[in-house]
């Protein structure tokens, strides 16, 4: 469907964006990649009077490394972080989970902060960031402030930014070297939102035993979450197969999906708990 | 909005309301209807376009946000005194049936190859995942784009 009709403002600095959006009272939305906001248009779910466009804005699409972590601009694409080489020692579980978001050409349009903004429960960046303890920067008329990701989703599409506040940055915390990983999906097609995802990581202690785990899922409630009675199975624990089971079977209990078009509750509890068991089977190999 | 960019390497200027997409843009606009439309909603790739050189989908993008941008349509990607070695080898494989799909087919691979010449099958297919093709079965979409690596490789037969 034609696109509902709106005003079009496209500024060249972060200033006048945050004063745009809020001279319109929560009825203008930013747009940076529009992937996910001109289906939604197009569908005719979101109709905002205005859209401020943040292709000029300056210094949005940087990848930082460094030792406190990574630094995701929020223009940064998903092809910008496929295309670094340096992220696949920096963090490679954002990386393997950056593979499995949508299609070849949404990739080329599609950014980091729009994603977060979107806050779609089955899309992997709000996974990845819930999962790695990251940190959300934004800027808006009352001046900057940094939500942890944890604190940033409220529900499906319904996030604690303000109507006038612009993502500007995503921290990831530093990724250790030796830190085991993995990331599964289970999707109808590939580079389809997940039916369930999960994302795991754990270093590893002098007498071989998992430490600071974190499991993350995605794609089974209104929002990504981790889970810590799967974490305390992991942690202190030697990550062989009897524990990779009962984290999986712990994982099913944690989830509270619902029913929906593409599949039961039941089915996406039984599926997240595989997922958790072959992300913890590739971190463990 | 008077909006100013590259239309297959010619400048053009166009006066659109902001909600036009630039799939519209260019097809009602410009009358370059070799891009297609099929869902509007960014799920099928018809409408695949090159955006200074990258594969978009020009139904998920504004026709104003092209401005100062180099877009290359299907249109610009054949020329009149020979078929490409991408459509020959189309062609050649039976990778078109009804043919609604093929633009963004085109457009899709000719991003890939020109990328990626030396990507494998599984690549192709990866990469084509977004793009649905209802008559083909895709079989012989991916062995035209396999076969077509070889002019990209070369540098020769720049479908431009």
């Amino acid at each position: 469907m034609k696109l509902p009709a709106f005003e079009y403002e496209c500024p060249a600095t972060l200033a006048e964006a945050i004063t745009l959006l809020a001279a319109h009272d929560g009825d203008a939305k930013a747009i940076a990649g529009g992937q996910s906001l001109v289906p939604m248009m197009a569908f005719r779910v979101a109709s905002p009077s205005l859209l401020v466009d943040l292709r000029r804005l300056p210094g949005l699409d940087e990848i930082k490394i460094g030792d406190a972590g990574v630094r995701l601009g929020a223009m940064v694409r998903w092809r910008d972080i496929l295309d670094d080489a340096r992220l696949a020692r920096a963090h490679p579980l954002l990386v393997a989970a950056v593979k499995h978001v949508a299609h070849y050409q949404i990739r080329n349009r599609g950014t980091v902060g729009g994603s977060i903004a979107h806050a779609d429960p089955a899309a992997e960046m709000p996974g990845i960031v819930v999962a790695c303890d990251a940190e959300i920067a934004v800027t808006g008329k009352a001046g900057a402030r940094v939500i942890a990701a944890n604190d940033f989703f409220l529900s499906a599409l319904t996030t604690a930014l303000a109507p006038d506040e612009i993502i500007t940055e995503i921290r990831f915390p530093a990724w250790p070297a030796g830190r085991r990983f993995g990331f599964e999906e289970f999707a109808l097609r590939r580079g389809d939102f997940a039916i369930a995802a999960a994302a795991v990581f754990y270093d590893v202690d002098a007498g071989g035993r998992a430490a600071n785990a974190h499991v993350g899922v995605i794609g089974v409630g209104e929002r990504p979450a981790r889970l810590p009675t799967v974490e305390t199975v992991l942690n202190g624990a030697r990550v062989d197969a009897e524990v990779i089971a009962r984290a999986a079977a712990a994982t099913s209990a944690a989830v509270a999906p619902q029913d929906d078009i593409h599949a039961s509750a039941a089915y996406r509890r039984s599926l997240v708990g595989t997922m958790v068991e072959r992300a913890l089977t590739a971190a463990a190999h | 909005m008077p909006t100013r960019f590259e239309v297959n390497g010619k400048p053009v200027e166009v006066d659109v309301e902001p909600r036009m997409t630039l799939a519209d843009c260019l097809r009602n606009v410009l009358r370059l209807t070799g891009t297609h439309l099929g869902c509007e909603h960014g799920v099928c790739g018809a409408c695949t376009v090159l955006l200074d050189g990258e594969a978009v989908r020009s139904c998920l993008m504004l026709a104003v946000q092209a401005e100062g941008r180099d877009v290359t349509t299907v249109e610009g990607l054949s020329n009149d005194e020979d078929l490409t070695p991408l459509q020959k080898s189309f062609r050649k494989h039976h990778a078109l049936q009804c043919g609604f799909c093929t633009p963004g087919m085109i457009t899709t691979a000719h991003a890939l190859l020109t990328e990626e010449p030396d990507c494998d099958a599984d690549r192709v297919r990866e990469v084509l995942s977004g793009n649905i093709c209802r008559c083909t079965g895709y079989i012989s979409i991916v062995e035209a784009v396999l076969e077509a690596r070889s002019a990209y490789r070369k540098g020769e037969g720049e479908p431009r």
